[in-house]
């Protein structure tokens, strides 16, 4: 039998290259044709894509691919925002961020706040996951649901940091060599974190933890009665996918220069949840695809009405019941 | 002798009220082919899901080589080589037949914390995995999604992986449930092969093949086991044929 070049995430093969390359040409000449058109605001929008993308990637990688349905994932992306947001303030008022046992001092240098942002969403989902995949099924969703919560409430507690009204920043983090201030390099910063990630989605799905990984999803007992105990490596894709949950709000913050409890809200999350339900669970390009029907028909809807959700849940239930494997399996299904 | 691979102590399974494994001692000796018949219910399965460690049993012990294993979790168990296979087929039905297999390997290789490197193609796995899957017959459908496959080669499948896990004791449940004829010899032909290079224990109902395939035949009754020994001994013991025979060639007659 001939090897085809795809990505085998479950029958029917979904075709991991084959829509990538003009994919990728398009994105590289969005600024291009932003400009074109006289519109730097949809340039933002191409940016913000990008960044859910990246979230929805995240979350992807726990209930696609592992099978583990959390529902609180917009919690480490908030996580990640917001460290990068409370290190900035930090600097701007000249507080330090912690003065026992070590000082620490606020920081915009993105290559300070950044990897702290991101452990800090690891570790979150470090320990969140620590505790709830001792448990699973409704249990594990109504404990990753309950934590999520828990994080929503102690950022709207932040007064400090705005509380409710969440915080504004003077400004995007400082990377030495790249203007991030520039909106077309902050893109292809966006971009290139994007299919970095996704990259490594790819090599992961098909590497020994992958497998693993896929399997306990398929089969638990069966993996068990290979000699694997799924714990550590449930944990471990948790932690991984936390990690990368951090790094799509690290961005977000920077897109925006601004946080609030929103971005890690219950409705974030399920946001995350519809995208990845709409472009197609488990398969590598699902996720970004769903995220960008997501935000572009949140825009379209959004303008003629406040209630596009009520147009939108529809449709997401259509095509969550018609194309089980979502707009991929649309797009990619009879590709054999 | 030298030490039995497998002694099993007063082991004791309730389900609530329901005795399905009721003080039930044997040994496997090392090499052999261990056969558990019993009717439908005797707690066969029950005892083979204590053995590989799926079920806590309510007390007793097992000891494989010595080690008491009783407490021990699922995964430590097939480290230390008991390997078993499911009466009712347990896949991971959207990997390839080979990928079933090569998963096995790779679980007995060392652990799975490697993130890049591609492991599907893997000849590392690849290789054993194929080997086992001719062994069994399934050489040609490696590259089939295993929940494509017809129920026989399901079957085959299972024993395809139980092989690859190289296992010092093999527990099979069943492997001949549900299979034609045709599959069913060539299972037989497979065990006969495996027999005396592996240690097996080997439920079943179909009596041809049991008397066929094993140097031991312990009997199950309602959890508990009221006979052990050589066929020649089983096929002659009073108690079995009351039991289980008897009531065998009732059903025949009846029929
Ligand atoms: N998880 C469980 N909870 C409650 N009762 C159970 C459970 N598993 C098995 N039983 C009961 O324990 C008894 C033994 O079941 P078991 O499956 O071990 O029998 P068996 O000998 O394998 O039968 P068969 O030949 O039909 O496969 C049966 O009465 C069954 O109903
Ligand atoms: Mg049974």
């Amino acid at each position: 039998m001939s090897k085809i070049p795809f990505l085998r995430i479950g029958p029917p093969a979904i075709p991991a290259f084959f829509w990538a390359v003009p994919l990728v040409v398009v994105l590289l000449a969005v600024p291009f044709i932003c400009e074109a058109l006289g519109q730097p605001f949809y340039l933002r929008v191409a940016s913000r894509i990008l960044i859910f993308a990246l979230a929805a990637s995240s979350l992807n990688l726990v209930l696609g691919f592992g099978g583990m349905v959390s529902l609180g994932h917009a919690a480490f992306v908030g996580i990640g925002s917001y460290v990068v947001a409370v290190l900035a303030w930090h600097l701007s008022n000249e507080v330090p961020v912690l003065t026992w046992p070590i000082v620490i001092e606020g920081t915009t240098n993105a290559a300070l706040a950044w990897p702290a942002a991101i452990g800090a969403s690891a570790l979150a989902a470090f320990v969140v996951g620590a505790i709830s995949l001792r448990t699973t099924g409704l249990y594990f969703i109504m404990i990753t649901l309950a934590f999520a919560q828990m994080i929503y409430y102690y950022a709207v507690s932040l007064q400090q940091y705005g509380g409710d009204d969440g915080m504004k920043m003077r400004g995007r983090s400082v990377l030495p060599g790249l203007d991030l201030a520039n909106r077309t390099t902050f893109y292809y910063l966006v971009l290139v974190a994007l299919l970095l990630c996704i990259a490594f989605l790819f090599c992961l799905a098909r590497s020994r933890f992958g497998l693993v990984i896929r399997g306990i999803r398929q089969n638990e007992t069966r993996m068990r009665a290979l000699g694997i105990e799924p714990y550590p490596y449930q944990l471990t894709c948790f932690t991984i996918s936390g990690a990368m949950a951090g790094f799509a709000g690290v961005l977000m913050a920077n897109l925006d220069t601004f946080v609030s409890p929103s971005d890690l809200s219950m409705a974030r999350s399920d946001e995350l949840v519809a995208m990845i339900l709409l472009g197609g669970v488990g398969s590598l390009w699902g996720p970004p695809l769903g995220a960008a029907f997501y935000i572009l028909a949140q825009l379209g809807l959004g303008n003629l009405t406040t209630h596009w959700p009520l147009a939108f849940g529809p449709a997401l239930i259509i095509v969550v019941l018609f194309a089980r494997r979502g707009l991929v399996g649309i797009f990619g299904e009879r590709q054999r | 002798m030298s030490r039995p691979a497998l002694e099993v102590e007063h082991l004791n399974k309730f389900f609530g009220a329901l005795k399905a494994t009721d003080d039930l001692s044997l040994t496997v000796e090392v090499g052999e082919l261990h056969a558990i018949i019993g009717p439908n219910g005797a707690g066969k399965s029950t005892l083979i899901s204590q053995l590989s460690g799926q079920l806590r049993p309510t007390s007793g012990h097992i000891r494989f080589f010595g080690e008491d294993l009783s407490r021990r979790s699922m995964a430590c168990r097939v480290q230390r080589g008991i390997v078993r296979s499911f009466q009712i087929t347990s896949l991971c039905r959207e990997f390839s037949t080979l990928t079933n297999v090569a998963l096995a390997v790779q679980a007995r290789i060392g652990h799975s914390f490697h993130f890049f490197r591609n492991a599907e193609d893997d000849p590392l796995f690849t290789a054993p995995a194929q080997d086992a899957l001719e062994r069994v017959g399934l050489g040609h459908r490696a590259h089939v999604a295993a929940g494509h496959l017809a129920h026989g080669e399901q079957r085959q499948l299972e024993l395809a992986i139980a092989l690859a896990a190289k296992p010092r004791l093999l527990l099979l449940d069943e492997p001949m449930a549900g299979m034609g004829l045709d599959e069913s010899m060539k299972v037989v032909e497979l065990l006969l092969s495996l027999k005396g290079h592996y240690t097996i224990v080997l439920v079943e109902h179909d009596m041809d093949a049991v008397f066929a395939l094993a140097d031991r035949i312990s009997v199950l009754v309602y959890g508990h086991c009221i006979a052990s020994g050589a066929p020649e001994r089983i096929r002659e013991d009073p108690a079995v044929q009351d039991a289980y025979l008897g009531e065998d060639e009732a059903d025949a007659r009846s029929a």
